[in-house]
């Protein structure tokens, strides 16, 4: 049974119609890559799948248990999470405490009111861990606004990874990373646990094909085509769509 | 009951002709002016001085409120607003508080704390009564009144090329500027008119609503109420949300006096959690 | 336990720790009691004003609520207090405080629901608009609230039977003195917790804040109930101290003066709500020496200045005292926050 599902997924704003029967069935441990034009609607589809937008027909199953109608929260707390393609970080807070936030949350300890933060050694071992597995030990106590670029992309997946999802959608992790830092980006990708079912969204095509098991190719709010790597390179289809930019890795 | 009707329809359309510089303001330039008040209240003790002291006939007391307050409006608008345009809607209700705070106690200073009243033409005073429904013909002048007003207002919006440049700044103000339209003209211009219109409101509506330094802040709440049930990107909004809460409030404060004022509060907030855009308003929320 | 885990514990640890300058301010607070003893009636009223500040503060500086409404908790609270004991319905006061409080923090969670939705513009106005009508209510029911009169006749029982409320205020000062340290041990507890940094995230980028597993609303709801709490201990504070309670306390007045109040002692930081009562009221009293009257004017033009030259002057200000205090040893739990600034969080 796939991880992640989505059954004829369609989303109307008034007029226009931003994606349409979009049927995925992702399976777990899978690399899969979602590709296609700029306005394709990938970022639909990963607000639609997250929670941020509602689906205006079709359903969306985690683990076989519909969550169509889950609100954003609820869906992290059943192993769903996600990157931003523009970062969406808590400039004000270290990424000590943002993660901590997330692992906080999950753990169950985001309420607590009475203790200091910090107080539970299990928490905070957590914590560093990530930190430390995100390269970020040496910024960890620095304001997020003042992070250079590719630490805060460093971060916005750290964030999605503490919440320890079974399915991660990445929105462009790579976009706007200065390539010096970009190295450090798809090392940390590439070294995430085999476990985890990744969703990536990119337009780096060298990313895409070194890094996907499977790719979808989305344009204009449709599914165009859904296969290997080696099949997507070769389809006609794609390549017209495209207008013969490189797809061979 | 008809006569509870027509009143109601009065102090809707006075409601609309105070608030629809609010309205225009806040659809425009994203700004909340608290003071909007403050305008009708100068307009209202400026007709009271004119008026009562001076002896001006009425007819012409109306259209000079209408005057004096733009020109204040305009003054304010160039010399104070102008600074605040850009700042978070929180700097811009503090400010607009400041100013509400330093007008009544100025008026207060000036002209005592007690009401006023502006003395009316005697052919003004009494009443009609046709079909045995009877209007107050004071409050037929007002419906009158704000009625060929807000046609004016609607004409213009709609046929003119300062309305076009209205609407078009009130719909995207950048792409507005990118077309050469003169936003900030526009909107002193529109300021102005709007804070004339609520000086002519406050001087039409000394008689209804009471005229003293309190003003401000009593209404304060009622224009606001126009505004977020009637939307800000039309004038029709907020002509219908005034009517139908001018109605609401004459009605309610009739037949259940007590909790009359509530009626309006109450569909405020119903409003506000159903449709945080106001009921009017198109669905592209800014 | 990971060396580095370690030291992130202890550092998280000595952070929250009570630092040698809040100790000084509390011992000084308290020390007020026997240094001016001809000044408990303007320091009992500056003690309500600052847990009042407090109360906006946890929405405002930590969670990013806007409200011109905490007059509605205040002034609600007030009445309750002033109704229970003027009829006899319960005696004692810290006892009818614990009610009020609780009542307030009903009434916060029920309006709730309101602030959660719109953008900040609804949220000025949804307050704004209970806490008016509220105001109504009082008015109209005069028979109940005394109207423009003020409650009448209500008479403040000696707190546990023994310490009488006494004309010169000492009791009533010392009672307020000890309730705005305990209100505000709760929110220091609040404020360095898990759930206070959720709060801080909120204020940042409540999207984010959603896709990390946080649940926005009922965090929202729970901290703007707690605030309306602080905000009614303190309204029944000033009825019980002045044995009185009138219309203006759910003025719009204010809810303006406490904004004012945060403005200039800073938000975000706790201190901040404290800090500005004591400037505003030794402001206020200044200036009402020298019009009385027209006070109103005075505020009013504080505020037009204060929002043409700009809060961000008048936060560097802030924060530049702040910075000294830091440098003296004490702990400053965030960054100044901007009062109400636009935050950057991808809406």
């Amino acid at each position: 049974m796939p991880i992640l599902e989505t059954v004829r997924l369609e989303k109307r704003f008034g007029g226009i119609v931003a994606a349409h029967d979009v049927s995925l069935a992702i399976e777990q441990g899978a690399r899969h890559a979602l590709i296609g034009p700029n306005g394709a609607g990938k970022t639909t589809v990963i607000n639609l799948l997250t929670g941020v937008l509602t689906p205006t027909a079709g359903s969306i199953l985690l683990d076989g248990r519909d969550i169509t109608t889950l609100l954003p929260h609820e869906r992290v707390r059943l192993g769903m999470a996600r990157t931003f393609q523009i970062n969406q970080l808590f400039l004000e807070l270290t990424p000590l405490e943002t993660i901590g936030l997330a692992v906080s949350e999950r753990l169950g300890s985001g309420s607590d009111w009475w203790r200091v933060v910090g107080s539970k050694p299990a928490v905070t071992e957590e914590i560093v861990e990530i930190v430390e597995r995100f390269r970020l030990a040496d910024v960890m106590h620095e304001r997020t606004a003042i992070l250079p670029y590719g630490k805060q992309r460093l971060l916005e997946i750290a964030l999605a990874f503490a919440c320890r999802p079974q399915v991660l959608l990445l929105d462009e992790p790579a976009a706007g990373v200065p390539d010096a830092e970009r190295h450090e980006l798809l090392a940390t990708i590439a070294a995430l646990p085999k476990e985890v079912t990744v969703l990536l969204i990119e337009h780096d095509m060298d990313l895409v094909f070194s890094f996907a098991d499977r790719i979808s190719v989305l344009v204009n709010g449709g599914l165009l085509v859904d296969g290997a790597p080696e099949e997507v390179a070769r389809d006609p289809r794609v390549k017209a769509v495209y207008l013969g930019e490189e797809l061979d890795a | 009951m008809l006569t509870i009707l027509f009143d109601g329809i009065a102090y809707g359309m006075l409601l609309f002709v105070l608030a629809c510089g609010l309205s225009v303001t806040l659809g425009l330039m994203n700004f909340i002016n608290l003071a909007h008040g403050s305008f009708a209240m100068a307009g209202g003790y400026c007709t009271v001085v004119l008026v009562n002291r001076l002896g001006v006939p009425f007819a012409l007391g109306l259209p000079i409120a209408f005057l004096v307050t733009a020109a204040i409006g305009g003054l304010l608008e160039r010399t104070l607003y102008v600074h605040v345009y850009a700042r978070s809607h929180l700097d811009q209700v503090l400010f607009t508080i400041g100013l509400v705070f330093m007008s009544v106690a100025a008026v207060d200073y000036v002209m005592g704390s007690s009401q006023q009243f502006v003395v009316i033409p005697e052919a003004l005073q009494g009443q009609f009564i046709v079909f045995g429904i009877g209007m107050s013909k004071y409050r037929l002048l007002i419906i009158l009144i704000c009625g060929l007003l807000t046609l004016a207002l609607q004409l213009m919006i709609a046929k003119t090329r300062f309305g076009s440049r209205l609407r078009a700044a009130v719909d995207d103000r950048r792409v507005a500027r990118g077309l050469g339209i003169n936003v900030g003209a526009v909107f002193a211009a529109t300021f102005a008119f709007g804070s004339g219109l609520a000086g002519l409101g406050g001087a039409l509506g000394a008689e209804i609503l009471g005229l003293d330094p309190t003003f401000p802040l009593k209404y304060m709440i009622y224009f606001l109420i126009v505004v977020t049930v009637g939307g800000t990107s039309s004038i029709t909004g907020p002509f219908l949300a005034s009517i139908l809460l001018g109605i609401a409030d004459v009605a309610g404060k009739y037949y259940v006096p007590k909790l009359g004022a509530f009626v309006i509060y109450t569909i405020m907030i119903v409003v506000l959690i159903w449709r945080p855009q106001g009921l009017f308003a198109r669905s592209t929320a800014r | 336990m990971i060396p580095v885990a370690d030291d992130v514990s202890a550092f998280l640890a000595r952070r929250a720790r009570w630092s040698p300058l809040e100790l000084a301010f509390w011992v000084f607070a308290f020390a007020t009691i026997w240094l001016f003893p001809g000044k408990h009636l303007i320091l009992t009223e500056t003690a309500i004003l600052a847990l009042f500040a407090l109360s906006l503060d946890l929405i405002l500086g930590y969670a990013g609520i806007i409200s011109l409404g905490q007059a509605a908790f205040f002034g609600f609270a007030g009445y309750i207090a002033g109704l229970v004991a003027k009829y006899g319905i319960i005696n004692e006061p810290v006892i009818a405080l614990i009610l009020a409080g609780l009542a307030a923090a009903a009434l916060g969670f029920v309006t709730s629901f309101l602030v959660l939705r719109g953008s900040d513009l609804t949220r000025l106005m949804v307050t704004l608009g209970v806490a008016l009508m509220l105001g109504e209510l009082a008015n109209r029911f005069s028979n109940i609230t005394g109207g423009a009169d003020g409650l009448q006749g209500v008479n403040i029982a000696p707190i546990f039977g023994v310490f009488h409320f006494d004309m010169f205020g000492h009791t009533g000062y010392v009672y307020c003195l000890i309730v705005l340290f305990i209100c505000f041990l709760i929110a220091r507890r609040i404020v360095y917790s898990p759930f206070g940094l959720s709060l801080r995230s909120l204020k940042g980028n409540t999207l984010r804040a959603s896709a990390i597993g946080i649940p926005v609303n009922r965090r929202l709801v729970a901290i703007y109930t707690v605030s309306a709490g602080f905000a009614g201990i303190a309204g029944a504070l000033l009825t019980q101290t002045t044995a009185f309670c009138s219309l203006d306390v759910l003025s719009l007045d204010r809810s303006a003066d406490l904004l004012l109040v945060l403005i200039i002692g800073g938000t975000g930081y706790l201190y901040g709500g404290l800090i500005g009562a004591v400037i505003y009221k030794f402001l206020q009293d200044w200036i009402a020496s020298l019009t009385p009257q027209y006070w109103q004017f005075w505020i009013g033009l504080v505020l037009v200045v204060i929002v043409l030259v700009g809060r961000e002057r008048v936060e560097e200000w802030t924060t530049e005292v702040r910075g000294f205090l830091a440098r003296l040893g004490a702990r400053i739990v965030t960054r100044p926050a901007a009062v109400g600034g636009a935050a950057p969080d991808g809406h």
